[in-house]
């Protein structure tokens, strides 16, 4: 039978634990061993979706919500009255164990607040994720965060049993860090993150040189950024991601609206909504960073600092480069038609597939999945002519009709009628 | 108006096309028997399977196309959607016709058509895997029942019989009236006459649960709750992620007989 104190800590544990935006179950393929349970497949499985329509496919809790630090942007900070608890590692498997094999959930998030020492808190995490593996012979996904501070051995020995590991900055510059969280520093967070990037690498190097090594976090590592505390820009946001994705290999930063949790504090703003279409643009421009080929300075840069909230980066960068554009999309190379907005990386490979075979037309466009309403003004092809591209009507027109789907009531067909009015007769 | 009709196999439907090609007649329309479709004035032509024809047929698609392809076409024509038979039909007449390999030709109608309605069923089949809610029962097995918009059981078994190669279980289609099982072992193909389970939300009756059964779904729902974030609330976005044909078998959007607990 299940006691009605479980009830009340997987509720306090899960709601300390929702601000950790990460819930991806991607990135390690692993079958089934005879006789255990469980399996991990390379593209993540959602299992549900919260009502704010984040997904869910681990169950994301805390091993305890007690916290020894006071950070100004955390709902567990330790002068925060707040309900506490604490599970024992039997429980995180029990819940593990029965959710997983009613296929709820496709692993398991452990999180912790830090009790006593960091040191302290990743031994109890380690003991908890290392039993389900030992001991239920569980086989499934495993996201494990590292408590920045812990010693190197252990962050060695989580990586042993998580698929995932992730240390979270959660401020961009190290300025603003020291203001809101005085206890912890700037390098402490960084260097966890560099230690897990080598050993990933060197657990690499190791799997070519030997027949049988042990995985370590094979399914990478991940971090989050909170934005909107503080007052720091999309290009430093932007500049920060850029370089963990490059240099430190990150498989994913999460970007977090900060959800004002403390509102007595006031070194944090005083927002009323979360700033969530910000949020959005971010995710936007990171998927043009990882997936489109893009770079940061195209993006956002010093003339541009923020993104623009109400186009979105690609519609942005289009209106920069008025150059570029139109593409013609019987010709361009696949980077290039990834740069048209409306057209994304599915549509681009169906479109350099098929034009092999013939010219296409917007009709065929259209069937693909081009998002002509954005990309009609900037390509061209076997029957759309340039005529109605970003080039020929005025970029504030452009604007206005992607914004809005009408012509701005005192611009009609601007080129036309700028050259029709030279011959007006002259009234007498 | 030339109707054809077969068995609703996909060796039926192979051998269709190879007979079409034998007797040179072209169908307007393509029946498969059990499909409650009549036509005034207009024969039907029944086809038999026939192994080595159909045999013929497919190694002709593999071999005009590509594997991918033909498994491709083989879990199109699974999905059961009504025309799709036609859809196959003509490209594999297209695929005789051109003298390259259609396959990603999309600007020929019936190529779009087929990759799209695979991607629906492919979809659907995602989401089985991800929705699939099992009960635990009294006899410490595992059950879970729903009703599929596509017949994507097949597709989605291999997945499960992986994933819990250590419990036993049952995934039941009640739309089309049969499941599987698994024992560890092997996993069979089954089909019950009277099932205790309520068809509106495919949940077992109460005396075939595991005691603790109701607990965890509530357990499950609790977590559900507590991990919304409120100023963050997206209905929109939740139902386009969860469609709501869905909900009636998720623990955690109902928790079934409990309202008088609670």
């Amino acid at each position: 039978m299940i006691s009605e104190r479980i009830f009340e800590k997987l509720k306090i544990l899960a709601e300390s634990a929702k601000y950790d935006v990460s819930c991806a179950s991607s990135g390690t393929q692993r079958t089934n061993k005879p006789g255990s349970l469980g399996n991990t497949s390379a593209w993540g499985i959602c299992h549900s979706f919260s009502e704010d329509g984040r997904c869910i496919s681990l169950m994301k809790v805390m091993l305890s919500n007690h916290c020894i630090y006071d950070c100004a942007y955390c709902i567990n900070r330790r002068s925060n009255d707040h309900p506490r608890a604490t599970f024992t590692s039997q429980e995180v498997s029990d819940l593990t164990i029965g959710f997983y094999r009613r296929n709820y959930i496709e692993g398991l998030f452990l999180s912790s607040g830090v009790i006593r020492n960091p040191d302290f808190t990743m031994e109890q995490m380690i003991a908890a994720i290392k039993d389900l593996r030992m001991r239920y012979s569980y086989n499934g996904y495993i996201h494990m965060k590292v408590i920045p501070g812990c010693g190197q051995e252990l962050i060695l020995e989580a990586g042993k049993w998580a698929d995932r590991l992730s240390v979270n900055l959660e401020i961009s510059t190290e300025d603003n860090l020291k203001y809101l969280a005085p206890e912890k520093n700037y390098e402490s967070i960084l260097k966890p993150i560099r230690m897990i990037t080598d050993k990933i690498h060197e657990n690499k190097e190791d799997k070519r040189k030997f027949r049988k090594v042990d995985r370590f976090t094979p399914a990478g590592q991940s971090t989050q950024l909170i934005v909107g505390a503080t007052n720091d820009n999309d290009r430093t946001v932007l500049k920060l991601a850029s370089r963990l994705y490059t240099q430190r290999n990150l498989k994913r930063v999460y970007y977090s609206g900060y959800i004002p949790v403390n509102d007595y504090d006031k070194r944090l703003p005083a927002l009323k909504v979360p700033p969530l279409q910000r949020e959005h643009r971010l995710y936007q421009a990171d998927w043009l960073l990882r997936f489109y080929g893009f770079k940061v300075d195209e993006i956002v840069n010093d003339n541009f600092p923020d993104l623009d909230l109400v186009l979105d980066p690609k519609v942005s960068y289009a209106f920069r480069n008025p150059d570029l554009f139109p593409i013609d999309i019987n010709k361009a190379d696949y980077y290039l038609l990834l740069r048209v907005p409306g057209i994304g990386p599915r549509s681009a490979d169906l479109i350099v597939a098929s034009r092999i075979h013939s010219r296409l037309n917007s009709g065929h466009l259209k069937k693909m999945g081009v998002v002509l309403k954005r990309a009609q003004y900037f390509i061209t092809c076997n029957e759309l002519e340039a005529s109605r591209t970003a080039l020929n009507l005025k970029p504030e027109i452009v604007r206005h009709l992607l914004l809005t789907g009408q012509k701005p009531a005192n611009a009609i067909q601007l080129p036309l009628f700028q050259s029709a009015e030279m011959f007006y007769p002259a009234l007498p | 108006m030339t109707i054809l009709s077969f068995d609703n196999t996909f060796d039926g439907f192979l051998t269709l096309v190879f007979e079409s090609y034998r007797l040179k007649i072209i169908p307007d329309v393509i029946i498969r028997t059990g499909e409650n479709q009549s036509y005034l004035f207009s024969d039907t032509l029944y086809i038999t399977a026939e192994e080595e024809k159909a045999d013929r047929v497919w190694r002709k698609i593999i071999e005009k196309t590509s594997k991918a392809n033909a498994d491709r076409i083989y879990r199109v024509f699974m999905s059961e959607v009504p025309d799709s038979a036609k859809m196959i039909y003509e490209f594999i007449r297209l695929m005789n016709d051109k003298p390259y390999n259609i396959e990603t030709d999309f600007s020929l109608a019936p190529v779009l058509s087929i990759s799209k309605l695979h991607l629906k069923v492919a979809r659907e089949a995602d989401r089985i895997r991800m929705f699939t809610r099992f009960q635990k029962t009294a006899e410490n097995s595992y059950f879970a029942s729903f009703s599929p918009q596509y017949n994507v059981l097949p597709l989605i078994i291999p997945h499960f019989t992986d994933r819990f190669a250590d419990q036993e279980w049952i995934i039941y289609d009640l739309k089309r009236n049969y499941g599987f099982y698994s024992d560890k072992e092997e996993t069979v193909r089954i089909t019950f006459e009277n099932l205790p389970v309520n068809p509106v939300n495919g949940q077992l009756e109460e005396p075939y649960h595991d005691p603790d059964e109701r607990q965890f779904q509530k357990l499950w729902r609790k977590y559900y709750d507590s991990i919304t974030i409120d100023q963050r609330r997206n209905y929109k976005l939740h139902r386009q992620m969860l469609p709501k044909r869905f909900w009636r078998y998720l623990p955690e959007k109902n928790c079934h007989g409990n309202s008088s607990q609670d």
